[in-house]
C-alpha cells in the first residue's frame, strides 16, 4: 500500500485551513455573544426561545394549544447586527467542517485505508464529530451565540494535534490491520467527539448556576447564557446518544482484543480509563435520576466524565505505555 | 374533609431482636438506595484509577519491581496496600462486591414493581386534564362513540383502557413505553450476568506464552512443562489442559520502506482431537489479528525475533551446534540479546565440566550497521546478519540449583570469578573465532522464532452474550420513552341546541426525556380534527 503524497498534501493544507476558519467562526461568535446592549438582547430572546421550547418538551405547566395550519408565532423582529455576525460564523462553521471532512477524506484516499490509524488522525476525526454534533444541536436549540465555547477546545485540540502530535501519513501497522479498526475505533471517536459537546454545555451550566446564585458572581457573562434547563437538556440529549455508542466501542474494542490479544479485557491502561469514563457517565445518567443530585451535582459529573476522556486521549496514549501505544509519536 | 380515624399506636418497644432486625433493615436500605449506588460507583472509578497510573504485576512484572525499587518505602507501602494488583485487592473487591449487593437489592423489587405494573391497567384519567404538562381540547360534530373509536384505531399499541365516567362522560386510558423499563431491567440483569461470567472465566481459564522455531518445530498443550510461563486461572492447576499440537513451518515480516512492519504471517499446521490419534495435520495460515481457535483453545502469534546459530568446535575435534532465540531489545531494529549455553563433551567429571562451559553471548543485528567497531542494526528485515559476542568461559551456574533465563548468563558468576571473557568479537555469518586452547565459536546463520501464546476462556462466549444482552437493554432503556396519554369524550349541547362532543386530551411524560412535546402535539392534532371522516 504505498502513500499518496499529493494527496496527503493537499488534506493536511485543508486541515490547517479547517483551522483558520475556525478560529474565525469563533471571533464571529464571540462577537454575537458578548457585544454590548444588542448582544444581551439576543440573549434575552433566545431565552424565550428556550422557554417555549422547554414548555413543549415537558416542563412543569404551560398548555399547548393545538397551533392552527399556516400561522406562525407573530411577526418577526428584524436582525440585529450581532445576530447577523453570529449567523455569518454559523455559515462559516459550516465551512470549516466541510473542509475537516475534506481533510479526513484526503487523508484515508491518501493511505487506501481508514483515517484513523494514529493520534493525529484520531483527534482530527473526534474535533470533526464534535462539529458537527454541535452544527445538530444549534439547529435544535437556540444556542448559536454559545458557539465559540465549543470550538475553543476543538482550536486546541486540532492545534495540539497538528503541531507536536502529527504523523505522517503511513500504512498500518499490523496489529492495527482488521476490520475491527474501522469499527471499534470509530465508535470510540464518535463517542468521544459527541462528548465534548455535553462537557462544555455542563461547564456553562455550573457557570450559569453560579450566577443565578448570586447575581454579582459572573455578571456579565452569566445574564447571556440561556437558562439552566436548556443547558441541562443540550447535555442530557448528547450524553444519552453518546453514551450508547461508547458502549458498543468498548464491546467491539473487547472483541477485538480477544482477536488480537488473546483476552478480552486485560485492564490495560487504555482499558481502565474507558471503564472509569463509562462508570462516571453511567453515574451522570443515574444522577439524574436521584434526588438531590439533578442540577449542579449532575454538571459536576458530566465534566469529570469529558476530564476522563481526555485524559484518556492524551495522558494512557503519550505518558503509560500500553498496547494502545499507537500514538504515532515518537 | 373526611375524618380520618387514626389507629391506636402500638407503644414501639426496642428488644435486641428488634433493634437487630431494625439496624438491618437500615443497612440493606442504606445499601441499595440510589445515593449509595452512586457513591459507590464513584468510588469504582477512582479505585480502578490507580491501575492505569502505577505498573501492574498482572500485566508487568519486572516493571513494577523496578518501580518499587525506584521509590523505596512509599512504593513499599503502596505494594502492601496492593496497589500494583488493584483489580485483584481487597478494596477494589469491596467496592464491587458492594456494588453487586446494591444492584441487586435494587433490581429485585424493580423486577416486582415490573411484573406488578405489566399486569396493571392504565392509570384512571385525572379529573382535571388542563392540569397536565400537555394538553388540548375541541369540540366535534362526531358522536362520542365515532370519537371514541377513532381515538382507539389511532392509539393502536398503546396500552389501553376504556372507563365510563360521571355525567356520561367516558374515557380512554393509554400508556406506551414499557420496553424502557424492561430494557433497563435486561442491561441490569446483564450487567450482573458479566460480571459472574467474568468471575467464573478468571477460575477456569489459562494463558500460556511459548517461543518456537519457525523451522518445523512442534508444540503441543500438554503440559506446563511445555510453555515458557503459564498463567492459569485459580482453579486450574495444569494437569487437564486440552490436547493438541502445532507445528510451526515458517515466519515471514513484510516491511514498507520506512522499516515500519506491515504484516507478520506464519504457516502453523496443527491437530486437536481425533487428528492427534490419525496423526493428521492441517494447514493453518496464523497472523495478528487471526487466532487459531481449536477445541476451545486459541493460539496467538504474538512476537517474533532471531535464533542464531552457533558452533564451538573443542580441540579434541569434537563440534556441538546450538540455535538457541535471543529476545528483541529494539522492536524498530530487530536488535537482539541473548546466551547461547555449550556444555564440553566427552567429560564425565563435573568439576571439569563446570570449569570448561562455554556461553556465546551479545549482540544480533539482521542488518548490521557498524559505527566503528560497535554493532548496531539498520532494519528489523533480515539482510546482512551479524553478531558482536563475548565468548565465556567457566561455570555457568546452570547445575546451581538457581533458576537461569534462556536470555542471560548468571552474572553472578562473573562476579564471583568463575566465569570469564575470553574473547570479544564481532561476526558475520560463516565467520569464526578462534579460542586460546584452539576451541573455535562459528557463527553459521540465523533462524526465525515466533511466540506464541495459548488462551482458554470457558466463559467468555457467555461474557459476549451477556454483554449482547446489556447493550441491546441500554438502547431500550435510553430511547424509548414511557408515556401517558388520556382522552376524555363529554356530550355537550350548544346553546342553539345542537349535540356536540367535546374532546379532551392529556399527556404526561414518565420519564424525563424531551420530544413527547411533539408526539403529543401530533397526537393531539390527529384526534382533535373535526371532520375526521374526510381523512
Amino acid at each position: 500500500m504505498p502513500v499518496n503524497e499529493t494527496l496527503s498534501q493537499y488534506s493536511d493544507w485543508s486541515y490547517t485551513t479547517a483551522v483558520a476558519v475556525y478560529v474565525l467562526a469563533m471571533v464571529f461568535f464571540l462577537v454575537e455573544q458578548s457585544f454590548g446592549r444588542k448582544g444581551r438582547q439576543a440573549a434575552a430572546r433566545t431565552r424565550e426561545r428556550a422557554q417555549e421550547l422547554v414548555g413543549a418538551g415537558g416542563g412543569p405547566v404551560g398548555t399547548v394549544a393545538v397551533p392552527p395550519p399556516g400561522e406562525t408565532a407573530g411577526p418577526r423582529p428584524p436582525r440585529t447586527r450581532a445576530e447577523r455576525i453570529g449567523r455569518m460564523g454559523a455559515a462559516l462553521t459550516v465551512l470549516g467542517a466541510l473542509l475537516h471532512l475534506a481533510a479526513l477524506v484526503l487523508r484515508g484516499l491518501a493511505t487506501s485505508r481508514v483515517p484513523w490509524g494514529n493520534m493525529y488522525e484520531y483527534i482530527m476525526i473526534v474535533c470533526f464529530i464534535a462539529v458537527v454534533t454541535w452544527l445538530a444541536v444549534m439547529r435544535k436549540f437556540p444556542v448559536r451565540h454559545l458557539s465559540a465555547f465549543v470550538l475553543l477546545p476543538v482550536v486546541i485540540l486540532m492545534f495540539v494535534g497538528g503541531t507536536w502530535l502529527y504523523a505522517v501519513a503511513a500504512p498500518l501497522v499490523p496489529a492495527l490491520q482488521s476490520y475491527w479498526l474501522v469499527i471499534h475505533v470509530s465508535a470510540a471517536a464518535s463517542a468521544s467527539g459527541v462528548f465534548l459537546v455535553p462537557g462544555v454545555a455542563s461547564i456553562l451550566y455550573l457557570v450559569k448556576a453560579r450566577h443565578e446564585r448570586d447575581p454579582a458572581k459572573f455578571a456579565r457573562f452569566g445574564a447571556r447564557l440561556p437558562a439552566l434547563d436548556v443547558l441541562d437538556r443540550i447535555a442530557y440529549r448528547t450524553t444519552v446518544f453518546a453514551f450508547p455508542v461508547f458502549t458498543f466501542g468498548v464491546l467491539c474494542g473487547a472483541v477485538w482484543a480477544e482477536a488480537a490479544w488473546g483476552r478480552f479485557w486485560g485492564w490495560d491502561p487504555k482499558e481502565t480509563v474507558a471503564f472509569i469514563a463509562w462508570v462516571i457517565y453511567a453515574a451522570y445518567l443515574h444522577s439524574r435520576a436521584t434526588a438531590g443530585w439533578r442540577g449542579n451535582r449532575a454538571a459536576i459529573i458530566n465534566v469529570i466524565g469529558f476530564a476522563a476522556t481526555v485524559f484518556n486521549l492524551f495522558f494512557v496514549n503519550l505518558v503509560t505505555t500500553g498496547l494502545h501505544s499507537y500514538a504515532g509519536v515518537s | 374533609m373526611t375524618e380520618t380515624i387514626t389507629p391506636q399506636r402500638q407503644e414501639y418497644r426496642p428488644t435486641p431482636g428488634r433493634r437487630v432486625l431494625a439496624f438491618l433493615r437500615n443497612t440493606w436500605r442504606g445499601l441499595t438506595s440510589m445515593r449509595t449506588a452512586l457513591i459507590l460507583l464513584f468510588l469504582l472509578a477512582l479505585a480502578a484509577l490507580p491501575g492505569a497510573l502505577l505498573p501492574q504485576r498482572s500485566l508487568n512484572e519486572a516493571k513494577t519491581r523496578e518501580y518499587i525499587e525506584a521509590h523505596g518505602w512509599w512504593g513499599e507501602l503502596l505494594d502492601r496496600l496492593q496497589f500494583f494488583d488493584v483489580y485483584a485487592s481487597v478494596w477494589f473487591s469491596a467496592i464491587y462486591l458492594l456494588l453487586m449487593v446494591s444492584l441487586v437489592g435494587c433490581l429485585l423489587p424493580r423486577s416486582v414493581d415490573y411484573v406488578r405494573s405489566m399486569r396493571a391497567k392504565p392509570v384512571l384519567t385525572p379529573r382535571n386534564l388542563a392540569r397536565l404538562p400537555h394538553h388540548a381540547r375541541a369540540e366535534l360534530d362526531a358522536a362520542p362513540d365515532d370519537v371514541l373509536a377513532a381515538a382507539n384505531a389511532r392509539l393502536r399499541g398503546w396500552r389501553r383502557a376504556e372507563r365510563e365516567e360521571q355525567g356520561g362522560a367516558r374515557s380512554i386510558s393509554a400508556e406506551r413505553g414499557f420496553l424502557r423499563e424492561t430494557g433497563n431491567l435486561a442491561f441490569h440483569f446483564g450487567m450482573l450476568g458479566l460480571i459472574i461470567a467474568f468471575a467464573l472465566g478468571k477460575m477456569y481459564s489459562y494463558e500460556g506464552q511459548v517461543i518456537v522455531l519457525a523451522d518445523g518445530s512442534e508444540f503441543c498443550n500438554a503440559g506446563i512443562y511445555n510453555y515458557d510461563s503459564f498463567n492459569p486461572g485459580l482453579r486450574v492447576d495444569g494437569t487437564e489442559l486440552t490436547p493438541f499440537c502445532v507445528r510451526v513451518n515458517n515466519f515471514t515480516a513484510g516491511y514498507a520502506e520506512s522499516g515500519q512492519p506491515v504484516s507478520f504471517e506464519s504457516d502453523i499446521e496443527y491437530q486437536a482431537g481425533e487428528d492427534l490419534v490419525s496423526g493428521t495435520w492441517r494447514p493453518y495460515h496464523l497472523e495478528v489479528n487471526e487466532p487459531l481457535r481449536t477445541q476451545g483453545d486459541r493460539v496467538y502469534l504474538l512476537g517474533h525475533g532471531y535464533a542464531p546459530t552457533f558452533t564451538v568446535t573443542f580441540p579434541d575435534g569434537t563440534s556441538r551446534t546450538h540455535t538457541i532465540q535471543w529476545r528483541p531489545v529494539d522492536q524498530n531494529t530487530g536488535l537482539s540479546e541473548g546466551a547461547t549455553k555449550f556444555e564440553p563433551p566427552g567429560t564425565t567429571s563435573a568439576e571439569e565440566r563446570r570449569n570448561n562451559q562455554i556461553a556465546v553471548t551479545g549482540l544480533f543485528a539482521p542488518t548490521a550497521a557498524m559505527q566503528g567497531s560497535v554493532l548496531s542494526s539498520a532494519s528489523p528485515k533480515l539482510t546482512d546478519p551479524a553478531v558482536a559476542v563475548d565468548v565465556m568461559r567457566g561455570d555457568l551456574g546452570v547445575d546451581s540449583g538457581r533458576g537461569q533465563s534462556i536470555f542471560e548468563i548468571d552474572r553472578s558468576m562473573v562476579d564471583a570469578g568463575r566465569l570469564e571473557r575470553v574473547a570479544r568479537e564481532n561476526l558475520k555469518v560463516g565467520e569464526q573465532l578462534r579460542l586460546g586452547d584452539g576451541t573455535t565459536v562459528s557463527f553459521d546463520g540465523v533462524k526465525q522464532w515466533v511466540s506464541l501464546q495459548v488462551s482458554h476462556d470457558p466463559t467468555q462466549i457467555w461474557v459476549l452474550g451477556f454483554a449482547v444482552v446489556m447493550f441491546a437493554g441500554l438502547g431500550l432503556s435510553l430511547f424509548v420513552k414511557r408515556r401517558r396519554l388520556w382522552v376524555r369524550v363529554t356530550p355537550a349541547t350548544t346553546a342553539a341546541g345542537e349535540r356536540r362532543t367535546v374532546v379532551e386530551v392529556g399527556g404526561l411524560a414518565r420519564t424525563d426525556q424531551a420530544g413527547y412535546g411533539e408526539e403529543f402535539t401530533t397526537l393531539a392534532g390527529d384526534l382533535l380534527t373535526r371532520d375526521r371522516k374526510a381523512r
